[in-house]
């Protein structure tokens, strides 16, 4: 389908990512492990890392990679947090 | 490039004739036998048919218009239509079946011998309803400006318009190329007049966008134009239910929105906003009312079609079951009145007064116009300056003292600050006041109406 746009046209037309946070100091980090073998291995080691900087980090998991997270879990972690790290691959 | 000049180069024809015909059509059936012994004849004839190329029976070489691309270019509105092609140039043409102007078009005496002397065409597959836009688009050179944004097929449209951040918070109808030109074509004015211009920093209206107050524009319809695309001016004419009122107003906070760029949190900076900001419009309901239009108060004819856009808030009720007298319904008026923003404010806000029709028919039966009732509460309005005085009443909010100067009273809206119209269901004593941006006049908003072109 295709929309003619109804905005002023001064942002891209590809809807563009949001913006990373200038710093990671003082943010919520979310770690996801979307249940990919060795995920789990990943995600130790950043929140490992990140506690080293002194930052604040929250585990979730995903209970299969084959699928959406549940909106429980995507809410949840929507409302815990400021951003949100996952291991997409094994 | 009009049609006729066209249509050599549709058709390839260039002396002869064309034929458009469909077979769910009567009269195209009728004249099968007539198009055969054209066909069959010395002169070029090409036939197209608009809904299956195996008719007319026993013709070889129809034509396939089942894209109705000939039968547009053409210009064809009934069919059978016969057109005769000279040098290029269309030379005349003939719809439905009258024998003689066939005899006469194709110069074959004998044709349709045996045939009915006449019989109307049908209507072409191309002007049906809703084919004629779509053909206007895919043929019709229908110009767009805007940027056109792919939506993937397995995305739902209504999700993309949300995540790119062009919706209110409702659901928006998705703006194709058919549904723009559609709603276009509504209008007298050509697609690519500019009704103004709306910098994206909405330098016009950025003291009501960015204001911490409440305020919205709100739209206001007199004249004509209300009755004519269905504006509601009675019973709940400042609520939802009614596609015109429902729709100006959210066209216009959606341009507010997407072309200049005004979002909550953003150049928005109102502290509460209101419901309003979602639709806020109106008309004036002038057929039951005795007073003056709002347009002709403001100096247009009465009869001429104006729109009022007014900076306010929230709607608030005037509950008075009571007043049978002029006198009493006016106080009643005044006293809810002062408390647009505050009891202690004064020549801050403007505010609208929508009188009800049973509040008004207590000034109808005494005969007082909508200038006598301003005029009595421009009196009653009159706030004595030891109330409103910052401090008085142990209420540090009010008027500065300097402000008041030596002045016993003060007015509680600056001249010409009280819009006052009539709308609303004939039942029930309750009219409603809509306070203004608290910034009126000189200093920020001053309403503004401008007659309506068709």
């Amino acid at each position: 389908m295709e929309l003619l746009d109804p905005t002023s046209e001064i942002s891209p037309a590809r809807r563009t990512r949001k913006a990373p946070p200038d710093k990671i100091a003082g943010l919520t980090v979310g770690l996801l492990d979307i249940s990919k073998p060795r995920g789990n291995i990943f995600l130790d080691r950043i929140e490992q890392r990140l506690g080293e900087k002194g930052v604040a980090v929250k585990r979730y998991k995903k209970p299969t990679f084959t699928r959406p997270a549940p909106n429980d879990l995507a809410q949840k972690i929507a409302s815990e947090v400021d951003l949100v790290i996952e291991g997409l691959a094994d | 490039m009009s049609a006729s000049t066209a249509a050599n180069a549709v058709t390839g024809v260039n002396d002869g004739f064309v034929l458009v015909a469909k077979r769910d059509c009567q009269t195209c059936e009728l004249v099968q036998p007539v198009v055969r012994e054209l066909v069959g004849g010395p002169r070029t004839i090409a036939v197209y048919s608009q809904d299956d190329p195996t008719f007319p029976e026993g013709v070889a070489g129809v034509r396939d218009d089942r894209a109705l691309e000939v039968s547009f270019r053409l210009a064809i509105e009934t069919v059978p239509t016969l057109i005769r092609m000279e040098g290029g140039r269309e030379i005349e043409r003939v719809v439905g079946w009258q024998r003689d102007e066939w005899r006469a078009l194709t110069g074959v005496n004998s044709l349709g011998e045996g045939l009915p002397e006449w019989r109307p065409g049908c209507g072409s597959k191309s002007v049906e309803p809703g084919i004629i836009d779509e053909l206007e688009i895919k043929y019709g050179d229908v110009a767009f400006q805007s940027r056109r944004i792919e939506i993937d097929p397995h995305e739902d449209e209504i999700e993309a318009m949300y995540s790119r951040g062009w919706s209110d918070g409702l659901p928006l109808v998705p703006p194709t190329r058919l549904r723009v030109h559609r709603m276009l074509k509504g209008t007298n004015r050509k697609p690519s007049e500019v009704l103004g211009l709306l910098p994206p920093d909405l330098q016009p209206m950025h003291g009501v966008l960015a204001t911490t107050m409440f305020c919205t524009p709100i739209v206001i319809v007199n004249g004509p134009v209300a009755r004519a695309i269905g504006m509601n001016a009675r019973g709940n004419a400042l609520g939802q239910g009614n596609r015109a009122n429902a729709t100006i107003g959210r066209a216009v906070q959606l341009c507010v929105r997407n072309v200049g760029g005004g979002r909550p949190q953003g150049v928005d900076r109102s502290t509460l906003g209101t419901p309003g900001k979602y639709t806020f419009c109106f008309a004036e309901d002038e057929e039951h009312s005795f007073w003056e239009p709002l347009s002709v108060e403001r100096g247009f004819a009465a009869g001429v079609s104006t729109v009022t856009v007014f900076a306010g808030d929230a709607v608030h009720g005037i509950v008075d079951q009571q007043s049978r007298t002029p006198e009493s319904l006016s106080r009643t008026f005044a006293l809810s009145l002062r408390g647009v923003n505050h009891w202690k404010l004064a020549q801050g806000a403007d505010a609208i007064l929508v009188v009800c029709p049973e509040h008004e028919r207590t000034f109808k039966a005494a005969g007082w116009t909508k200038a006598r009732l301003r005029q009595e509460l421009d009196g009653l309005l009159q706030l004595p300056a030891e109330e409103v005085v910052r401090g008085a009443g142990g209420i540090a909010e009010g008027v500065p003292a300097a402000a008041l100067g030596d002045r016993k009273t003060i007015p509680k809206f600056r001249k010409d600050g009280l819009l006052i119209v009539r709308a609303g269901g004939d039942a029930g004593m309750f009219s409603a006041m809509i306070a203004g941006w608290g910034a009126s006049g000189a200093i920020g908003s001053t309403p503004v109406t401008h007659a309506i072109r068709d």
